[in-house]
């Protein structure tokens, strides 16, 4: 194929056109399973099944990784602290990095990959496998059925399994920096205390988790909703659920913190 | 009174996907009690004929009417309520893979009405006793055979003794003895319960056993629509290719393709 102008300004417009079309698909997808939430929160048990399956089982992956990423923290901030004598401010560097950031995010991260993408796989799979059409023609609607608890359980099990992993990076870091280094006890923990914010640094950590559950949730029952009924179908969409969540909730974090900590102080 | 007989009437309905025109000015009326048998070539459009009548899907030209209801025009409620009273057998079960045996079958009951957990488990053995797989009861889906499988989806399909059951393919993949079963199944549902039957099928043998009238479907219409004793003996050349399974014959063996030789040499 030449590349004329021509043809590249048409395939440049239809990737633009595509990408747009979807970006509607998923606006009018959102609204259709924001309707149907109340239902959902009328039958509970629902949620629990999806909880358990995307939170529960997340735990040892988000704990086991808060830890190393608290003990990586106190590594390197001591050897920064350490050049202005300041070593006993390691419990809040790592306290901050944690509840503001890294928990919030690293958690959502790991979330989609180990939990968004099964919860993909499962609904293309059941789409391929005209399980969701047969509900449909049962009365029942798969979007309340199968869909809203699945998402649910993503803003649910996003915040507590973020507040683990920084619990976790607490520990970790307690036990490099105090343990191990010999940093004072009660400094490490006395300087976090007074230093860490409950409304700047613990609300705005749980409100990121929220908006990341929203995006991973949605992202990954509307690419299993809408995954073509194939093998080679689920498996693309299952691979695009991981990328596009791991993006939006990189960019989303970068608008959220602009929005939360710009002209603090 | 003849108005009540129709249970079911499609009225010059086009169906399309994007340009690709699947059903054109098609019509059929079905009445009550029914057993009808809708034939085609694959990719004829037989499934998305039961689409439409099921709600799935909507048509561009033409009305769908159903229990006097015109289904397009339904609000999601109306469609629902509707759909309680259809039962669907889907081509492959479309079983609920996370569910056993028993729960696929007590799930109708337990999305739409406030039974006991006694009278759940009453109903769904018997159910499952009249496709004689009671003690498959706590089987989950994987564990099945095909022929199984699509029995659990029959008395999942009919656990609220629908008044219309719409068949997709329902002995296609099936060994003979399974398709035998299935047969009589559909029959004795239909009479026991009351039931209309629609069934896409491509088992002649078993069509011409079970169905009152063998509905032929070709470029998106009617082609023909007859008795099964009258399919015997028919010797139009479409009906005979597809009752004596012949390869070649008004529905060709090839799909379009251009000259073979010229293909072949083509560089
Ligand atoms: N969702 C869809 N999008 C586009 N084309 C479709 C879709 N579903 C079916 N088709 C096409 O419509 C035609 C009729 O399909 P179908 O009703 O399933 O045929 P049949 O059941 O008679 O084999 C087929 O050629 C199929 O490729
Ligand atoms: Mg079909």
């Amino acid at each position: 194929m030449k590349a004329d102008p021509i043809s590249l300004l048409t395939s440049l417009g239809h990737a633009v056109t595509s990408r747009l079309d979807r970006l509607g698909l998923a606006a009018r997808f959102a609204f259709a399973v924001f309707r149907v939430l109340g239902v959902v929160f009328l039958r509970f048990g629902l949620i629990i099944r999806e909880l358990y399956f995307s939170g529960v089982r997340s735990l040892s992956i988000v704990i086991v990784s808060g830890l190393f990423v608290g003990m990586v923290l106190a590594v390197q901030g001591y050897e920064v602290l350490q050049r202005y004598g300041s070593t006993e401010a390691l419990g809040v560097i790592v306290a901050l990095s944690l509840v503001r950031e890294l928990g919030p995010v690293v958690s959502a991260l790991l979330f989609a990959g180990r939990a968004s993408s099964a919860v993909t796989a499962e609904i293309g799979l059941m789409r391929a496998t005209d399980q969701l059409a047969a509900m449909d023609m049962m009365a029942v609607d798969p979007l309340a059925r199968v869909i809203a608890p699945r998402f649910l359980a993503a803003i649910f099990s996003l915040p507590l399994l973020a507040a683990l992993f920084s619990a976790a990076g607490v520990c970790g870091a307690w036990i490099i920096g105090v343990k191990l280094i010999g940093i004072d006890d009660g400094a490490f923990w006395s300087q976090m205390q007074a230093s860490v914010d409950v409304r700047i640094d613990i609300v705005n950590g749980v409100l990121k988790s929220i908006v990341f559950g929203v995006a991973v949730g949605l992202i990954s029952v509307f690419e299993g909703f809408f995954a073509v009924p194939t093998a080679e179908g689920v498996s693309t969409a299952t691979t695009r659920t991981v990328v596009t969540s791991s993006l939006a909730v990189l960019l989303l974090d970068l608008v959220l913190t602009v929005m939360m900590f710009r002209g603090l102080n | 009174m003849s108005e009540r007989q129709d249970i079911i009437r499609i009225e010059n309905v086009r169906f399309a996907y994007g340009e690709r025109t699947i059903l054109d000015d098609l019509s059929l009326t079905i009445r009550r009690g029914e057993i009808v048998a809708i034939m085609g070539a694959s990719g004829g459009g037989k499934t998305t004929l039961l689409g439409l009548i099921g709600g799935r899907l909507t048509p561009s030209v033409g009305r769908v009417f159903v229990e006097d209801q015109n289904v397009p025009t339904l609000s999601k409620s109306a469609l629902y309520a509707l759909r309680r009273r259809i039962g669907m057998l889907f081509q492959f079960g479309a079983l609920f893979t996370d569910l056993s045996v028993f729960e696929n079958v007590a799930f109708p009951y337990r999305e739409q009405t406030d039974l006991s957990e006694d009278m759940i488990r009453t109903l769904v053995l018997m159910k499952l006793e009249a496709v004689g797989l009671r003690g498959a009861a706590h089987l989950m889906p994987s564990e099945l055979s095909g022929g199984m499988a699509r029995r659990v989806a029959l008395a999942r399909a009919v656990t609220l003794d629908p008044s219309i059951m719409l068949y997709d393919e329902p002995f296609t993949g099936l060994d003979p003895i399974s398709v035998g079963i299935i047969g009589r199944l559909i029959k004795r549902l239909n009479a026991a319960l009351g039931m209309t039957s629609i069934i896409v099928t491509h088992d002649l043998n078993e069509t011409l056993r079970l169905a009152d009238r063998v509905v032929v479907l070709s470029a998106g219409k009617v082609y023909c629509d007859l008795a099964p004793d009258d399919i015997r003996v028919s010797t139009d050349p479409f009906i005979r290719q597809f009752a004596d399974g012949l390869p070649d014959g008004p529905v060709p063996f090839h799909y379009p393709a251009r000259d073979y030789v010229g293909d072949l040499l083509a560089s």
